[in-house]
């Protein structure tokens, strides 16, 4: 219980921060907005093929503006040592990192209510498939990049290029979720004949958080010593 | 209140601490004295659970430092060069946020209290990035008093401060350790450590070369062990 308590005094702090600074929330959904602009400019709305680019643009907008939100959870608490008063204070390193994709979580979130269905209203794209099916898929796949994201952006920050670091080590290892969430998206969005293999990928997806979040909570002690 | 025995620190092929041998009883105030890359920090640094001891064992109240790392956590307020205090943040939510962070009972009390214990009952909702080097430290100071520790672990507290500011922290440091906090400062400041301490030690080359007890705010006394330690003068 201390666990959860500590992780959601910590995120409230961050979410709050973001409320008072406006930077990063702000930061990425301009950022999704630009995606969505370059993309309709780019593919005809008034295509029918163009439909099929948009579970692929969905993710891009996610990733991308998710990223930004990740370099920005470990390094702004650099600034006065914070990351340190985080450490001496007593709880266990699982509660930042807990705290930290909460407060990320929340975010990618807020950023997907906003540009899905900007994106969607954009492109004049009617949901064919199941709605509810979908939100679970950028819920599943949401979390999973996000939980690793804030592990790896744990690992980057003592890194001088973290900026940098922090794709390079995140893309490998979500490729298995972002394979699944944009078939399953796919699926899910246009064409519900093939259930059942949404489901298959759901499941995949699912799977792979369930390891890599109880891999990242145990690790998480080793990345952030100091 | 802190034991510590044969501790040693070593990072990449260097050896910071070299078998630290120490014990400090509850209510001590104590002033660790040195010269730059003596261990100082590093020493506060690993009794502060911020870095992990190469050997030796330190126990704090009783309590192993590797083995109950949660429990040793409350016991200390740990103040460092830096405020460890977030820019955009008021000292009143700086400090309500750390006293939720430790558990306080009404932490939005104990907040208010504090920022008026340092002086800063006027700003507080203003932003710390606005305020000077002085202030901040002072904040800092309440931040690392916010839980009522046990234990006050101090690196450089008077750097950049002004008389009144090192007047406040004077008076806190003094009244905590009537309430029986023991207080361990590293510093350069032989004055302040005359002032207010009554033990002190030396480190020279991550070893502790001298540690005596001073009386009656001794100054002279301090210098001149120091320079016999660490300059050689005799």
């Amino acid at each position: 219980m201390t666990l959860i308590r500590n992780a959601l005094i910590l995120a409230k702090k961050d979410l709050y921060s973001e409320l008072k600074t406006k930077q990063v929330l702000a930061t990425m959904i301009i950022f999704a907005g630009l995606v969505i602009l370059v993309f309709s400019f780019a593919f005809d709305p008034a295509n029918n093929t163009t439909k099929e680019v948009i579970p692929g643009v969905v993710w891009v907008i996610i990733v991308f503006s998710g990223i930004l939100g990740l370099n920005r959870s470990f390094i702004s608490e650099q600034r006065n040592d914070t990351m340190q008063g985080l450490m001496i204070a007593p709880m266990d390193a699982t509660s930042i990192f807990l705290g930290k994709l909460l407060a990320n979580f929340a975010m990618i979130l807020v950023v997907e209510c906003i540009s899905v269905p900007f994106l969607f209203l954009l492109f004049n794209f009617k949901i064919l498939g199941s709605v509810p099916l979908f939100i679970l898929v950028l819920f599943i796949g949401s979390f999973g990049f996000i939980s690793i994201g804030t592990f790896l952006a744990a690992l980057a920050a003592n890194s001088k290029s973290s900026e940098m670091l922090l794709p390079l080590l995140l893309f490998p290892i979500t490729s298995p979720i972002l394979i699944g969430v944009v078939q399953a998206t796919r699926i899910t969005l246009t064409n519900m004949d093939k259930v059942k293999s949404a489901l298959a990928w759901i499941q995949l997806v699912s799977a792979y958080d369930v390891i890599f979040f109880v891999l990242c909570f145990l690790l998480i002690e080793y990345v952030l010593e100091v | 209140m802190i034991d510590i025995k044969g501790l040693t620190k070593q990072a990449d092929n260097k050896l910071i601490l070299r078998g630290i041998d120490l014990s400090i009883k509850q209510g001590e105030t104590v002033a660790i004295l040195g010269p730059n890359g003596a261990g100082k920090s590093t020493l506060l640094k690993v009794l502060s659970t911020l870095i992990k001891p190469t050997t030796g064992q330190v126990m704090i109240n009783g309590l192993n430092l590797k083995k109950n790392q949660l429990e040793i956590k409350k016991l200390f307020g740990y103040l460092p060069h830096s405020s460890l205090l977030y820019d955009q943040y008021s000292p009143l939510e700086n400090l309500i946020f750390f006293g939720k962070l430790y558990g306080v009972n009404n932490p939005e009390k104990r907040a208010t209290e504090l920022v008026k214990e340092v002086g800063l009952s006027f700003f507080l909702n203003e932003p710390v990035k606005n305020f000077s080097r002085g202030m901040i430290q002072r904040i800092a100071i309440a931040r690392a008093i916010v839980h009522e520790p046990k234990i006050l672990y101090l690196d450089e507290p008077h750097t950049g401060l002004d008389q009144g500011a090192i007047a406040i922290l004077n008076n806190v440091i003094v009244s905590m350790k009537e309430k029986g906090t023991t207080t361990l400062m590293v510093t350069h400041d032989f004055k302040q450590a005359a002032e207010i301490c009554d033990r002190i030690l030396i480190m020279k080359n991550g070893k502790i070369v001298d540690d005596f007890k001073l009386k009656e705010r001794n100054l002279d006394l301090v210098n001149d062990k120091y320079q016999l330690q660490v300059e050689g003068v005799s």
